[in-house]
C-alpha cells in the first residue's frame, strides 16, 4: 500500500529544483520503475513526491569530438538503446541497455532515475565507470560534477545532498586502442544480474596495458572498481595468466551477499570467471582498435 | 488528501478524473474507467499482464503514477478493435490459439503492437520477436504460439484485415 503523498509536478528544471530546496521530506521520481515497488512496500513514504519525468530539457544525448557523451537525467533507456549514436561510438553501453530489464520498463525508466536509486545490481553503473564517466548533479546553489565512481556511497545511498538532482551522464571521447565490455551473470535474459563485470582495457603502441578498469556490479555496497587489478595490468602485456590472477582479485577482494539466486561461495566464483572472460574480451576489442 | 485532476485519453476517448495522486495507472484504467482487459498481475514491473501503450509505447501500468501520463494517449487491448473489427494481431491470435487461460493476452497484444507498429513494414528475425515479448510473462507457457502470431502479421498475412 503506498502511502499518501502531496504531488508536485514542475514544469521547468529552475522550478523543480526550487520545490525540492523547499520541501524537507521530498523524495524525487522520474520513471518509477525502481521507486513505486519499495514506495508500495511501504519502505519509503515521503510526504511529498517531485516528479521530474516531463522535464524535457533533461531529455537530451549530444556528442561532441572533445568533450564526448552528454545524456540528459530524464533520458530513457530505451533512447539510448536505440541511438544510433551511442550504438556507433559506445556499442557497450548500448548493448548493456538492450538487456537492462524489459522493453516497458526501457521505455519509462530513466538514466538519472537508475543511478539515483543506487541499487548495485544496477546494469548501468559499472559500464559507466568503466567508461570513465562522470555525473553532473545540481541544486538551486549550483551544480557540481563529479566522477561516477564516486557518486555510489552505500546500498542505495549516492553523494548528492538534499536539494541535488542529477543533471547529466558525461562519458569522455573513446579513446584509441580501446575495448570495453559488459556481462551479467543471471538466469533470466532481462533479470538483474546475480553479479556482473565490466572491464575496460587500453593499449599502448607496443600493445602494453596502458589504462584499465574492472567494475563489478552487485558484488557490494556499490559497483566496485578493482583498483588492484589496475595497478596489477597496467604496463604489462596482457596474456591469459595476468587474466587469471585479475579473477583472482575480483574473487576474494569484493563482497558479494548471498541471497537466495546464489550464495556468496558462488557469487565469488562468477566473478572471477566473469572478470577473466571480460578482460579477454575487452583486450581483443582494444587489439583490433 | 487531495485529490488531483488528470485528463488523459483511453482509446480515442478523453477522460478528466480526479484522483489521489497515488493512484497507478492501472487502477485508473481499470476501477475509474472500466477496461478491464488490462490486468493486474505480479505489480512489482515483473510480469506485463497490465503492459498498454502510453503514446505508442509499450509500458507497465503497475508501475507508473497516473498522474504522470497526463495530457497522453493511452491505448488497451479494448482499444485495438476498430468499428467492430479485430486487428490483425488479434485475429492472428484467435488464428494460432495464442493463449491458454488468456490473463496475459492482452499485455501480450499490446507489446506485440508495439513491437509491430515500430517495425514500420520490417520482416523481423524470430529471435527479436521474442525479445519483443521478453517483458511478458506466460505461465501457462503457450510462448511458441504467442510467437507464431506475431510472426504472421510481421510477415504480413493480415494485410487485408482492417478493410
Amino acid at each position: 500500500m503506498i502511502h499518501d503523498f502531496h504531488y508536485l509536478k514542475p514544469d521547468s528544471l529552475k522550478t523543480a529544483l526550487a520545490m525540492y530546496a523547499e520541501h524537507e521530506d521530498c523524495k524525487v521520481i522520474c520513471g518509477g520503475q525502481s521507486l513505486l515497488i519499495v514506495m508500495r512496500q511501504g519502505m519509503v513514504a515521503p510526504e511529498y513526491l517531485l516528479d521530474i519525468k516531463h522535464i524535457h530539457e533533461l531529455s537530451y544525448i549530444s556528442f561532441d569530438n572533445q568533450k564526448g557523451l552528454r545524456i540528459g537525467a530524464t533520458t530513457t533507456h530505451r533512447e539510448i538503446e536505440q541511438s544510433p549514436l551511442i550504438q556507433e561510438k559506445y556499442p557497450v553501453l548500448a548493448a548493456m541497455e538492450n538487456k537492462l530489464a524489459s522493453i516497458q520498463t526501457r521505455n519509462w525508466g530513466t538514466i538519472g532515475g537508475n543511478l539515483a536509486h543506487a541499487d548495485p545490481a544496477g546494469d548501468p553503473a559499472p559500464v559507466l565507470i568503466a567508461l570513465k564517466a562522470s555525473i553532473k548533479v545540481g541544486s538551486i546553489k549550483g551544480e557540481r560534477v563529479m566522477p561516477l565512481d564516486e557518486f555510489f556511497v552505500d546500498y542505495f545511498e549516492t553523494a548528492m545532498e538534499h536539494g541535488e538532482l542529477i543533471l547529466e551522464v558525461q562519458v569522455p571521447p573513446p579513446a584509441p586502442k580501446t575495448g570495453v565490455a559488459y556481462q551479467k551473470f543471471n538466469l533470466l535474459d532481462s533479470d538483474m544480474g546475480i553479479v556482473a563485470v565490466a572491464a575496460s582495457v587500453t593499449l599502448d603502441r607496443d600493445g602494453k596495458c596502458k589504462d584499465t578498469r574492472v567494475v563489478l556490479g552487485n558484488a557490494g555496497p556499490t559497483p566496485l572498481r578493482m583498483k588492484n587489478i589496475e595497478s596489477l595490468l597496467i604496463g604489462k602485456k596482457l596474456n591469459e595468466k595476468l587474466f587469471e590472477e585479475a579473477g583472482k582479485i575480483s574473487s576474494t577482494e569484493s563482497q558479494p551477499v548471498a541471497d537466495i539466486h546464489a550464495s556468496e561461495e558462488h557469487r565469488r566464483h562468477l566473478l572471477g570467471v566473469l572478470t577473466r572472460r571480460m578482460l579477454k574480451q575487452a583486450c581483443d576489442i582494444a587489439q583490433k582498435g | 488528501m487531495e485529490k488531483y485532476l488528470l485528463k488523459l485519453t483511453v482509446n480515442g476517448q478523453e477522460y478528466e478524473v480526479y484522483i489521489n495522486p497515488k493512484t497507478l495507472l492501472v487502477e485508473v484504467i481499470r476501477d475509474y474507467l472500466g477496461f478491464t482487459g488490462t490486468k493486474r498481475g505480479c505489480e512489482t514491473v515483473s510480469c506485463g499482464a497490465c503492459t498498454v501503450t502510453v503514446n505508442g509505447k509499450s509500458v507497465k501500468s503497475c508501475s507508473i503514477l497516473a498522474m504522470q501520463v497526463d495530457g497522453m494517449e493511452i491505448v488497451t487491448s479494448e482499444g485495438l478493435e476498430k468499428n467492430g473489427k479485430l486487428s490483425p494481431i488479434q485475429k492472428a491470435f484467435l488464428d494460432h490459439g495464442a493463449f491458454q487461460c488468456g490473463f496475459c493476452t492482452s499485455g501480450m497484444l499490446m507489446s506485440a503492437t508495439a513491437f509491430l507498429d515500430e517495425l514500420n513494414g520490417r520482416i523481423p528475425k524470430k529471435h527479436e520477436i521474442k525479445e519483443a515479448i521478453e517483458g511478458n510473462l506466460c505461465r501457462c507457457t503457450g510462448y511458441n504460439s504467442i510467437v507464431r502470431a506475431i510472426e504472421a502479421v510481421a510477415q504480413g498475412e493480415y494485410k487485408e484485415e482492417r478493410q
